[in-house]
């Protein structure tokens, strides 16, 4: 079997596995993963930066903050409905992250960690100050007549787990495409030695651009679909855990894979709902976790897997 | 015979230091040029101003007439000036497939697997493309830095310090390989081994402080007493 | 209350701002300047500054100025051993990659706040002043206690100055700061050096938490806003320069508390936030400091 048959036969395996979950899962796992699967959506959306760019943003929340009000605000004060309203949140994801994009990407390292996280905070504060517009801390809940799609109710569970599928599996194809078509190689490029890349003929900042765009419309579509599918949009999605979340999903699954965001959000998904039922100290774990990763296992699951036996691992 | 790229009056100081200071240069079309000079001269100052890793403070640069002094980087390289790292500069952690292709779809290449392995087989290094770079022989990694350049099919290639760490078979190699360049190509060629130089040079130009201290034949930098002095003469063995 | 007197009250707040704030900034300050580490954890090193000094003066059974300076002492005590031992164990570890400390910074910050959440409770609590003082202005009264708290932080300042410029062990460390290897090719034990700047930012910002937590209560999530503030502060001033720290403290706090008092306080963040992401931006060697 070549490469390209394998992995593109893992991923079709990966994504049969998940839909046929639904079926055999009870009602309580299928809604937990139809969560999990808009936040991997979302992780993968900070992989495209992170894992493969090589861009280590800690303001991710912004985007997704951007995706789930640009879905949201419309719903509330001009009465769109669902598919428009998503689009309008995938959008809005992408223009923010262009925005930021072009004055952060004057920077790198640690300074464009804080610069993003400056940015992604001062967002969060406008969403506090124009609280008549946004419902402020409260938040607002999003209109059960707008979440219907194509004679269905988003609220209701097979469709909601059909749409959170959807929306992930044309993430994830659309992820493995662009990692392995030409561009991808650009991105890894740009990650392991900028100044080379630029003397073969690429604009850093461009490359960088286009990248964080991506991320950002990945990110807005995750905050559109869990604004949407969940049906509430609060100023909490735009906190700084929000950027650290992807951020840990990514490491844990592994920096730079395809899969590894899924498997990360699910894993940590799990792991803190099984761990909450013993303790309330769920934050110990995230931190235990992300102290851990860093320390012990830098290149997550999938790439260690990679390094160690499954070197064709996109 | 034309120039190729042509410098007037370059200049670069860092604080006090003048390590390009006003230096005239030209590259004549499909000649392989030399470029040398004592440690500090600003040889590799004067080859980042050329391809644009370090802005220009005073002076033009201009390529087949055109002006580039201001042109950032990256325009050059499509452009046509590709420069090779001193210091072996490939992606370690990409197959050398990938690191050959980055080169080749740069310029657009249309069928990139084709180039690679054009690319591959001038500097001897097919059936390789598989390999992860970063497990190269040190002799393979800067052939594969070799093949980069001619995978974005410059007009101009800029070797700096091409043959630095290579044993002496390797290095003969290195100069078929040279040779086999030219005319299509352009070479400029910043070296410390005199014998490659003096070998492979149609031209060279020698640099001291930087500024230029000679230009002309291999035969007549040799017999320059000026340089001799700077440079050949006491320590000849030592470059 | 007419404009004159309402300014003067805002200067006081803010120069009593401006104070706690110098304090906590220089504490990151001095981390980021000496061991390029960007320590996101440093509001929770303050907010368990405030925790301990809830712990101390309502355990021990002493009269308020007593208890007080008891935590004043405890306090930045305790939260500089568990800086070091992050130090050692932790960011030693991952050869204090910039990036790879972030994160380790940040899973430190939820491991902290939970232990607080856990061991402290949700609840704010207050901390008796170690003495009750008011000041009668012509117009207003003002808490003497809180004057108390400017010279106090000038005190400690003072003393970190004279620490750093006059100390054999700061010498050491701003030789470190100026070359980390031939620091340690002149016998300098880098990783005591590095575990005990690392103790000192701890403990700078627990001090300054001390001061503060009689005027606003301790809580497990207080170390929020000291973080972004000492972040703006740091920023501003120019990464890893001590003075421009100072001067950056002193018109943030003077400024944010004027502008809170005529303004929203939200409205105010959000200008500051914008503010230090444009300075890295456009200016990254800060406002006020000169190169390093």
């Amino acid at each position: 079997m070549t490469d390209g048959a394998k992995v593109w036969g893992l991923h079709l395996l990966v994504l049969a596995a998940v839909f046929a979950a639904q079926f055999l899962l009870p009602p309580y796992h299928a809604t937990n993963l139809a969560r999990i699967m808009v936040l991997a959506v979302f992780a993968m959306g900070y992989n495209i930066a992170f894992g493969y760019t090589g861009l280590l943003s800690l303001g991710h929340a912004l985007f997704f903050a951007a995706g789930m009000y640009g879905m949201g605000l419309p719903v509330w004060h001009l009465e769109w409905v669902s598919v428009p309203a998503l689009i309008a949140g995938l959008l809005a994801g992408g223009v923010m992250a262009g925005a930021v994009g072009v004055l952060a990407l004057r920077t790198a390292g640690v300074s464009f960690m804080i610069v993003t996280l400056m940015f992604a905070q001062a967002g969060y504060l406008t969403l506090l100050y124009l609280n008549s517009w946004t419902g402020g801390d409260e938040g607002f809940v999003v209109a059960s007549a707008a979440r219907q799609a194509f004679g269905f109710s988003l609220a209701t569970d097979t469709p909601r787990f059909t749409a959170a599928f959807v929306l992930f599996a044309a993430g994830l194809l659309a992820c493995l495409w662009l990692v392995r078509s030409p561009f991808g190689r650009v991105m890894v490029a740009m990650r392991e030695n900028e100044e080379r890349s630029r003397m073969l003929g690429y604009d850093p900042f461009r490359v960088k651009l286009v990248a964080l765009i991506l991320s950002g419309l990945y990110a807005g579509l995750a905050g559109a679909a869990y604004g949407m599918l969940f049906g509430y949009v609060g100023a909490s999605f735009a906190t700084i855990q929000y950027s650290i979340l992807p951020m840990l999903y990514v490491l844990l699954g592994g920096a730079g894979t395809v899969l590894g965001p899924f498997l990360g959000a699910l894993l940590m998904f799990y792991l803190i709902d099984i761990t909450s039922n013993y303790t309330d100290a769920y934050l110990f774990v995230v931190g235990a976790a992300l102290v851990g990763l860093v320390l012990f296992a830098p290149k997550g699951i999938l790439g260690t897997l990679r390094e160690r036996a499954w070197r064709w691992l996109p | 015979m034309a120039a190729v790229i042509e410098a007037r009056g370059l200049t670069r100081h860092f604080g006090g230091l003048r390590a390009v200071d006003g230096v005239d240069f030209s590259l004549e079309h499909g000649e392989i040029h030399g470029l040398i000079g004592p440690n500090g001269a600003g040889k590799t100052t004067f080859v980042s101003l050329l391809s644009g890793r370090i802005p220009v403070q005073s002076g033009t640069i201009s390529l087949n007439g055109e002006d580039i002094t201001h042109l950032p980087a990256h325009l050059r390289v499509r452009k046509g000036v590709a420069y090779t790292f001193q210091i072996t500069s490939v992606y370690p952690r990409l197959s050398v497939f990938d690191n050959v292709a980055l080169a080749a779809q740069s310029r657009g290449a249309g069928d990139v697997p084709a180039e690679v392995a054009q690319a591959l087989g001038r500097v001897g290094m097919t059936g390789l493309d598989g390999a992860q770079a970063g497990t190269l022989s040190y002799g393979h990694q800067r052939l594969l830095e070799v093949a980069m350049g001619l995978a974005l099919r410059p007009v101009i290639l800029i070797l700096d310090e091409p043959t630095q760490g290579l044993a002496s078979g390797e290095i003969d190699g290195f100069k078929a390989l040279i040779r086999s360049l030219v005319p299509q190509t352009t070479i400029l060629l910043i070296e410390h081994n005199m014998d490659v130089v003096m070998d492979l040079a149609d031209r060279i130009t020698v640099l001291n402080f930087g500024q230029v201290l000679a230009v002309g034949a291999p035969d007549q930098i040799r017999a320059n007493k000026a340089v001799q002095d700077a440079y050949l003469g006491g320590d000849h063995a030592a470059g | 209350m007419s404009f004159g007197p309402f300014l003067l009250l805002a200067v006081l707040e803010g120069t009593v701002m401006a104070a706690v704030l110098a304090l906590t900034a220089v504490g990151l300050s001095l981390v980021f300047g000496v061991m390029r580490v960007v320590n996101v954890a440093h509001g929770e090193f303050y907010m368990l500054g405030a925790v301990i000094a809830w712990f101390v003066t309502y355990y021990l059974p002493f009269p308020p100025a007593l208890v007080w300076l008891a935590a004043l002492i405890i306090a930045p005590l305790i939260v500089a051993l568990i800086a070091a031992l992050t130090d050692t164990l932790v960011l030693k570890r991952l050869n204090y990659d910039p990036e790879a400390t972030i994160v380790a910074t940040i899973g430190l910050l939820y491991m902290l706040q939970q232990a607080a959440l856990t061991f402290y409770g949700p609840d704010a609590r207050p901390v008796v002043a170690p003495f009750e003082w008011r000041i009668q202005l012509p117009w207003f009264g003002y808490s003497g206690y809180k004057l108390f708290v400017v010279v106090a932080a000038v005190v400690i300042l003072a003393a970190v100055w004279l620490f750093m410029t006059r100390s054999k062990a700061g010498l050491v460390m701003r030789a470190t700061q100026v070359d980390r290897d031939t620091a340690q090719a002149f016998g300098i034990n880098v990783d005591r050096v590095y575990a005990g700047t690392f103790a000192l930012g701890g403990a700078l910002a627990a001090a300054a938490a001390v001061l503060i937590v009689p005027i606003q209560q301790a809580h497990y999530l207080m170390g929020h806003d000291p973080l972004l503030l000492s972040f703006i502060v740091v920023i501003i001033g120019g990464l890893g320069s001590i003075r421009g720290t100072l001067v950056a403290a002193l018109v943030i706090g003077l400024s944010d508390g004027i502008i809170s008092m005529f303004f929203s306080p939200t409205l105010a963040k959000i200008i500051a936030t914008l503010l230090v992401a444009l300075v890295l931006v456009f200016r990254p060697q800060g406002l006020f400091g000169a190169k390093a």
